[in-house]
């Protein structure tokens, strides 16, 4: 089934989180406690003044709270609308302690930064007169975009490379659409090129810009490479043409001309983007989804509330099953026991023998964990790499290469986008007082 | 099941203590005569007297988070309606409510005729008592009556004498609170003859202003004027006022307590204070005077609740409770103990404290009482976005939590010096959670001694 994306799209990703009506953030703002040191902010990987920007709504001071949001956090728009408050700020609300429903945090700091978009999208500041020393950004994501606001901040010109045609890195790419939409994360993006940032699309470091023009140019990189595609799993029938990787599925539903999807769809994986995947494909017009896992439910990566929402949207889950081939008609399982905990602490999956079954499908998505760009980081630039991910000094962001800072999923192994924000903003802060010095 | 009915200012009588006050809710008959059905006791009629024009708009109101009304002010005057009207509707509604109480609230020109005239004309309509009104703020008062004459106590006193020489039932004089002391005003309406006392009138106010347009409210074509400020805002200074009028032996009348009732508890306060009957207009202009059936089961159900069988019975309690600060213990000492099992860490206590009081609430449970473990307010406040976080993925890594014996991490308990509290109840009033702070009496080792009692025995003593 396949047909062209427009109007459709909004009404099939009808926002999961709409916006609060103004009066109805003016009392949900009034809730708020206030609280001294608050678990909240300390909760937020980019330490956002949560209770300052909620007082500063429920006075009507809302240009004060989108600016105080922003300096904290230069993407707190699409942080609103995509963070997993419940594990975050919302997961630490103390009102929590007291049989209360937390502040809607999220729907609150929204509401903040619908306002300051709606008004011109002016910030206080205005970026310095440019120091004589460049920094480049290797990939336009949500880590780039931190670190570049705050090195203009400081005066320092950027440029970011981006491979792709779009800025926003899985911000415009990767985020379910019922959550953020390319539109919205565009806008962002802008804001950030407001403040004198220069983008450079179509771009890979390694091809098209040299290694040697890199350092020839710029006195510090930061590097925010994000993963590769899906590992392949070494199945057999992988290769096949309904198979596909999981965010090139949501990045194609999302940016592309065309859209295609089964009439029963099977998605490898028990993690967040597994579980998108997996509502996008329902959403998009398939018939039935299952998600199929090799652990249980108690080991699913996904968080709680993604899980749930996926059972609301009708995904049906295949627990304990690992696939071991692909059918054109279907997916090949065998049942799984769990034994033994693992290095991971997990209860370790083995096979039931003679439980081979197929579940029935016409397409079948691929989300379990993406590739690393491990010959690009460690062959030409010489940072140190472990477990596939970048190792960065955490007061920093610096790599073992001096020249070269990281941060984002290169470095965490893929987190969410507020902790990429964070370590874009470590970095470009380390970045600037080292060029300082 | 408790009495509520009501004997007031000797011989008006009604089925319990709630009465309308003298205002819009009480402006004609019909509305009067629904508010009975409704469960009202009795009713000051919206103020007679000639006719006068009224403006639009006439109320503004203060919010606060987001609570509607917690304080009104209006400069609407005295009833637009004419005065054969308002007194025939009078007549109707006493005819077909014996029971309850109508009273005529009045204001006429400072002229002995005036009043005489007035005063026959409402007592011919049927009215059970008259209420002069002494106390509006605005309007009337720049024409030389309301508070122009509850401000002077001379004029109190003799108009009130004026409609005592006519009055054939219970006169109450309606004090104003814009006045340095109300007891000058009580003893004056006393001095003229008066039968009870109502307060308190509207206090003067100019509630605020429109930001965009720049134009005090209400808003009148551009100009406001200040007006009278009532609502649940004003009930302490109201509570306050009566209590002082309630003890003072020079102007000893029966009260009718007026101020920011707006449900059954405000209304127990008032006669623990010593009222006799309570009146009510923010509240019934807000929600209706379907809010009284509350006031009435909820006062019942706590009368019960206390062994009272009639107002009678609770009526003044709490007036001896009231003593100049003088006479107060000075070796009485509380101090505030945190309940760590119901603390959620909100940390307003300690924030609080620091800034506000007197700096004896720690956050050093982690590092332990003794030593300088303890972190100020800028130091927490610099730690706390000095780091990283990371999404947790509970999954993954483990649910990491500094752990302690309670709901709430050790760390964001607050610990109390009780060495230094000085018992001010601050924490505990800013605490959100009930009964996490509770103040507790300590025995300081020495008798009760108050401040008169210490510079007595320094006079004695030869020594200041």
């Amino acid at each position: 089934m396949s047909y062209q994306p427009g109007e459709d799209i909004a009404q099939r990703f009808a926002e999961i989180h709409p916006p609060l009506e103004p009066q109805a953030a003016l009392l949900e703002a009034h809730r708020c406690l206030y609280c001294f040191d608050a678990p909240c902010s300390d909760a937020c990987p980019t330490h956002i003044d949560v209770p300052r920007f909620i007082k500063k709504i429920a006075t009507g001071n809302l240009r004060g709270s989108a600016l105080g949001i922003l300096d904290a956090n230069i993407l707190g728009a699409s942080c609103s609308r995509v963070c997993p408050v419940d594990v975050l700020c919302e997961g630490a609300c103390v009102l929590h302690l007291y049989n209360k429903q937390p502040i809607e945090i999220g729907r609150l700091q929204r509401h903040a930064m619908d306002y300051f978009y709606s008004n011109g999208a002016k910030l206080a500041y205005l970026p310095r007169p440019e120091k004589a020393k460049r920094i480049a950004c290797v990939g336009a994501g949500p880590a780039s975009l931190a670190c570049a606001a705050e090195l203009r901040k400081r005066g320092y010109a950027v440029t970011i490379f981006e491979s792709r045609p779009l800025p926003g890195g899985l911000n415009t790419y990767g985020v379910a659409e019922y959550k953020l939409r390319p539109s919205d994360s565009l806008r962002e993006v802008e804001l950030v090129k407001s403040l004198g940032v220069e983008f450079r699309f179509g771009k890979s470091v390694g091809s098209d810009v040299t290694v040697e023009e890199l350092e020839r140019t710029y006195a510090a990189v930061f590097l925010a490479v994000g993963l590769g595609p899906a590992e392949p799993l070494g199945l057999p029938g992988e290769e096949m043409s309904h198979v596909v990787d999981a965010l090139r599925f949501i990045a194609d539903y999302k940016t592309a001309q065309t859209i295609s999807v089964g009439r029963k769809v099977a998605v490898i994986g028990g993690g967040n983007t597994a579980i998108d995947a997996a509502n996008a494909a329902l959403r998009l017009g398939a018939d039935e989804v299952y998600m199929v896992y090799r652990r249980s439910e108690r080991e699913m990566p996904a968080f709680q509330f993604e899980y749930e929402n996926a059972k609301l949207e009708g995904v049906r889950f295949r627990f304990q099953t690992q696939p071991i081939a692909i059918q054109p008609n279907g997916l090949e399982c065998v049942r799984m026991e769990l034994g033994a905990p693992d290095q991971s602490g997990r209860r370790k999956p083995e096979p039931v023998p003679r439980s081979n079954f197929l579940i029935e499908c016409d397409m079948v998505i691929l989300a379990v964990g993406q590739s690393r760009f491990l010959d690009f980081l460690s062959a030409c630039l010489a940072v140190e790499l472990r477990d596939g991910n970048v190792v960065v000094d955490p007061e920093t962001g610096r790599t073992s290469n001096p020249r070269y800072y990281a941060g984002g999923d290169c470095v965490n192994g893929g987190r969410e986008v507020v902790d990429a924000v964070a370590e874009g903003k470590r970095a470009g802060i380390a970045m600037a007082k080292w060029l300082d010095a | 099941m408790a009495d509520l009915t009501t004997v007031f200012a000797g011989g008006i009588r009604c089925p319990n203590p709630f009465w309308l006050a003298s205002g819009p809710p009480a402006n004609c008959g019909e509305q009067v005569m629904r508010a009975f059905d409704a469960g009202w006791g009795g009713a000051v009629w919206k103020t007679l007297g000639d006719p006068i024009v009224n403006v639009s708009s006439r109320y503004s109101s203060v919010d606060w988070n987001r609570q509607r009304m917690m304080g009104l002010n209006n400069i609407e005057l005295i009833t637009d309606r004419p005065l054969h009207v308002n007194l025939r509707e009078i007549s109707e509604v006493k005819k077909r409510y014996p029971a309850h109480a109508v009273i005529a609230s009045l204001m006429v020109e400072s002229k002995p005729e005036a009043w005489r005239q007035i005063v026959r004309q409402a007592e011919d309509a049927g009215a059970d008592g008259l209420e002069l009104n002494f106390g509006c703020p605005h309007g009337m008062s720049e024409r030389g009556m309301g508070s122009a004459v509850g401000q002077v106590p001379e004029y109190t006193e003799l108009i009130t004498s004026w409609v005592k020489e006519v009055a054939r039932t219970p006169v109450l004089v309606k004090l104003t609170p814009n006045i340095s002391d109300i007891r000058m005003v009580a003893r004056a309406a006393k001095h003229g003859g008066a039968d009870g006392l109502s307060a308190i009138n509207t206090i003067n106010s100019i509630t605020g202003i429109d930001l965009d347009t720049l134009i005090p409210r209400p808003d009148v074509g551009g100009q406001s004027s200040h007006g009278g400020y009532c609502g649940p805002a004003v009930k302490p200074i109201a509570l306050h006022l009566v209590q002082q009028i309630a003890a003072d032996e020079a102007s000893r009348l029966p009260i009718s307590g007026i101020g920011g009732i707006s449900g059954w508890q405000e209304a127990a306060e008032f006669i623990l204070m010593g009222a006799g009957t309570v009146q009510v207009c923010t509240a019934a202009m807000h929600y209706g005077f379907r809010i009284v059936e509350d006031m009435l089961d909820g006062l019942s159900n706590w009368m019960d609740s206390k062994g009272y069988r009639t107002l009678d019975d609770f009526r003044g309690l709490s007036l001896p409770r009231i003593v100049e600060w003088k006479n107060l213990d000075l070796n009485y000492k509380i101090i505030a103990r945190i309940h760590p099992e119901r603390c959620i860490g909100c940390d307003l206590c300690y924030t609080a404290c620091w800034d506000g009081a007197h700096q004896c609430i720690h956050l050093d449970r982690l590092t332990g009482a003794n030593g300088n473990g303890h972190r100020t307010p800028a130091e927490v406040e610099r730690a706390s976005s000095s780091r990283i976080a990371n999404t947790p993925i509970a999954k993954l890594d483990g649910a990491g939590r500094d752990a302690g014996p309670y709901p709430t991490p050790l760390a964001r308990i607050p610990r109390v010096d009780e060495d230094e509290c000085v018992g001010c109840n601050l924490c505990a009033l800013v605490c959100p959670v009930d009964g996490c702070i509770t103040m507790e009496q300590v025995d300081t080792g020495r008798p009760p001694e108050t401040w008169s009692q210490r510079v007595a025995a320094l006079g004695k003593g030869g020594q200041c």
